[in-house]
């Protein structure tokens, strides 16, 4: 299949009008509240935003647009999302490259072959075992032609059927009948148009493969498509999605991610790592600690023993938040010249 | 509903956000599924819909809070208080007793001499106590913000005279005493006084949003929604004209420029690593022809060389443009991790090269720091003067361009009526790849005054107006 198709395609995606849209199922998520609730039961912490986003893109159909710095828990969301509604987590990771036999579906050429071969054997025996002169084939041509004709087009019907479709992450989702969540991971690093293969799938949820005809979703996956902001998406799949921004948790939350995540920390550890990381994250640093950065610090914390941390301590173990050097410095100067500053 | 939800929207557009009309079906289907009683479920609800970047946030947030703000919960309690706002003199003359009394319910009180309010503020914000908060910024706009119903000043002028009557640097210095006063002995450590000033900071950060809010509030009462809409309605940060930022605009700005350089080295290195459309190389076609009988079926063709500009950067670094140039280093040393060459000048009327400050310092703004006060770039009075810089360059570098050289002077060509030399731009060009002009002034503006960019236009390959980061990012991406 060509960009044409793709083309083609694209606008009628577009049109509001829901003729054979997919039943979306029955509702994962009764409320907000209800989201937030059995999110923590998996030990991630939503806040509004976040749960709010979840609850309408269930309700509404429409796939999530995660955006935000690396390591705030965007790829962990859809998964904690897939464990507390029962469904099974597709991942199509994006990378430079990623072509459609990758992402929707692949005609398994082998089979294929395979499967002519086995015709030829099964139609006539004895041209496997010894392959006739050139003489010979044409004498029988006008019969062999009639024979080939119908054999030929009941092998394409055959060899073109479900049995010899590989399906990729995206019709797999589609596919599905259980209840699926689909995570589309770093959706910015496809180019611009290979975005345009997951219109149809994120509008209409559905699939278009040309031998087969279009293949509707069972039930619509829940989707998550998550973004580095390395390059600005296309309007056109911004527009079908919703949107959330997940940035740096607020003190309070990025307490209690610590509480939850790291077993066997103190609260007073757990609140100074917090605030401590929250006063880095006011510096101008080439890459402020993330949160996975931080609960690995906490872990390390507790590993070394550590139940409230002083200035050497912090200074010592600063390169587990930080990985460049002009940050570590700056921020070991900044954390312990508090004084001289003030 | 619907009429609110399609002024909103106008709204959104009116700031310059891309709202489509699906998007807005969405967000009216969206609210649907949204107790509406709950403001914040509304307001995520409505941007998850509706705005669909981060750096749109801000100007979503602002329209949101002027749009449904007289629907939010406070607003009941602001109905009596609205026309103490007009009078604030009066309000200052309650006896103090009387607040007493009503502080006890709800915590705002309505009638407290300046200096009550002050202490209660300052053991709000000692125990972190968020309602006590809220209710005191409402209580301190009352008094101090001196609002009158139909003044056409904007929310600025009313908060910067709320801040100043409280007097928040002090309060924070009160809070850090008594946080030492607490500490076992008597003082703390560096990292506890750093994490204590930080927690106390962020306490006064949300005083003072609170303060903005209900300022707001009260103007949306007495102004209306729309009115009180457009006169806040800022720029997106990509429209943000660099003349005349201000300093948070400025910083935003700095934050925005390393996103885009990624974003570009990114572009760069895909348009390298894909661009396969090389010359015909005839010398391997002929050579692969000959097992063809000398017909050239399979033509060959030469990978492209991936280019690597040397780039020079000419800056004027002078007054006219110095929030331009302040924000053009950052961009020069942005650049300059992602090209192979990049030498940079900075000139106002003598002229310097400034590439050793950004190889040497590790931090953009050190190196800006070390420019500002250690390159020579005055000559006789520190006006710029456009001919002369130029001349000393020629005279100096001229012959370290080289045909793979790409040019970019930065300046509005403000030149004082000096003589513009622009026989060196000319030169420049014979020897250089590209020339290009960037030039922070609106278009409308260049060649009036002492604005000469008009002759150095003519030398150059082309002129660019660059006011915006929008505009930079479309530079860039064809210079790439």
């Amino acid at each position: 299949m060509s960009a044409t198709d793709e083309e083609s395609t694209a606008p009628r995606s577009g049109a509001p009008a829901p003729l054979g849209f997919p039943e979306p199922g029955p509702p994962r998520f009764d409320s907000v509240a209800d989201v937030r609730a059995r999110l923590a039961d998996v030990g991630y912490l939503a806040d509004d935003g976040i749960a709010g986003v979840v609850y309408l893109a269930d309700r509404l159909a429409k796939p999530v647009l995660v955006e935000g710095p690396a390591g705030t828990g965007k790829t962990e969301l859809a998964k904690s999302v897939a464990r507390v509604s029962d469904s099974r987590l597709i991942r199509l990771q994006c990378y430079e490259g990623l072509d459609e036999s990758k992402a929707l579906y692949e005609w398994n050429y082998k089979k294929q072959l395979l499967r002519i071969q086995a015709q030829k054997v099964v139609s006539d025996p004895g041209v496997e075992a010894t392959p006739p002169p050139a003489g010979d084939g044409r004498t029988g041509v006008h019969d062999g032609e009639v024979r080939s004709g119908v054999a030929w087009r009941d092998l394409e019907e055959d060899i073109f059927s479900e049995e010899f479709l590989l399906a990729r992450p995206l019709l797999e989702a589609i596919r599905s009948k259980e209840s699926v969540v689909l995570l589309v991971d770093e959706v910015d690093r496809v180019e611009l148009e290979t975005e345009a293969l997951l219109l149809e799938v994120l509008s209409e949820y559905q699939v278009s493969i040309p031998e087969l005809g279009t293949v509707r979703a069972e039930r619509i996956p829940l989707v998550f498509l998550t973004s580095n902001n390395t390059r600005e998406l296309s309007e056109a799949l911004k527009r079908r999605c919703l949107y959330l921004h997940l940035d740096y948790p607020t003190l309070e939350r990025e307490r209690e991610i610590v509480l939850t995540r790291v077993p066997g920390i103190g609260a007073e550890l757990a609140d100074q790592v917090a605030r401590i990381v929250r006063s880095l994250r006011t510096l101008e640093l080439k890459k402020y600690p993330s949160v996975s950065e931080t609960l690995d610090w906490a872990r390390t914390l507790v590993v070394l023993g550590v139940e409230s941390i002083d200035a050497e301590q912090a200074k010592a173990t600063l390169h587990v938040l930080l990985k460049y050097r002009s940050d570590l410095e700056r921020a070991s100067k900044e954390l312990t010249a508090a004084d001289a500053k003030a | 509903m619907l009429d609110v939800l399609t002024g909103f929207v106008a709204e959104l557009r009116a700031a310059g956000l891309p709202v489509s009309l699906t998007e807005s079906l969405d967000a009216a289907e969206a609210v649907h599924h949204v107790p509406l009683e709950d403001r914040d479920a509304l307001k995520y609800a409505l941007a998850a819909t509706l705005v669909k970047s981060a750096t749109h946030w801000k100007a979503f947030e602002t329209a949101f809070e002027v749009y449904f703000s007289m629907r939010g919960p406070q607003y009941d309690i602001d109905g009596d208080e609205g026309t103490d706002a007009a009078r604030p003199d009066e309000n200052g003359e309650t006896p103090p007793g009387d607040g007493q009394g009503r502080r006890q319910g709800g915590g705002a009180g309505e009638g407290l001499s300046a200096e009550e309010l002050a202490e209660m503020l300052y053991r709000a914000l000692m125990n972190a106590n968020e309602a006590q908060i809220a209710a005191l910024a409402r209580q301190a706009v009352g008094r101090f913000a001196g609002m009158e119903p139909g003044r056409p000043v904007g929310g600025t002028y009313y908060l910067y005279r709320t801040l100043r009557n409280l007097d928040l640097d002090g309060v924070l210095e009160r809070l850090m005493e008594s946080a030492r006063h607490d500490a076992p002995e008597g003082r703390l450590t560096p990292l506890e006084e750093r994490l204590a000033r930080d927690e106390f900071q962020s306490r006064l950060e949300r005083l003072r949003k609170e303060i903005e809010d209900e300022i707001r509030r009260r103007l949306v009462a007495d102004r209306g929604t729309e009115a009180l809409a457009r006169s806040l309605r800022k720029p997106l940060p990509e429209d943000i004209d660099f003349m005349h930022a201000t300093r948070e605009e400025l910083a935003s700005l700095r934050r925005a420029i390393h996103p885009l350089t990624r974003k570009l080295a990114v572009r760069l290195a895909r348009k390298r690593r894909h661009g396969r459309k090389g010359p015909l190389d005839f010398r391997s076609t002929m050579r692969h022809s000959l097992s063809t009988g000398g017909v050239p079926v399979d033509p060959k063709f030469r990978y492209p060389r991936p280019a690597k500009p040397e780039i020079i950067v000419i800056a004027d670094i002078s007054g006219s443009v110095a929030a331009f140039a302040r924000f053009t280093l950052h961009l020069v040393h942005a650049i300059s991790s992602q090209f192979s060459k990049v030498r940079s000048f900075v000139f106002i009327d003598g002229i310097d090269e400034i590439t050793r400050f950004f190889e040497t310092a590790d931090d953009v703004a050190d190196a800006v720091h070390r420019i500002n006060t250690e390159a020579d770039v005055v000559w006789v009075d520190g006006h710029s003067d456009y001919g002369h810089a130029l001349t000393v360059f020629w005279d100096r570098w001229g012959d370290e361009i080289t045909p793979r050289t790409s040019v970019l002077l930065l300046g509005d060509a403000r030149n004082n009526y000096h003589a513009t030399q622009s026989w060196v731009v000319q030169e420049i060009r014979h020897r250089a790849r590209h020339v290009y002009w960037l030039n922070p002034e609106p278009r409308a503006y260049w060649d009036t005054g002492d604005s000469v960019v008009g002759e150095y236009a003519v030398h150059c390959d082309e002129v660019f107006e660059c006011r915006n980061l929008r505009q930079l990012e479309r530079f860039v991406s064809e210079l790439a």
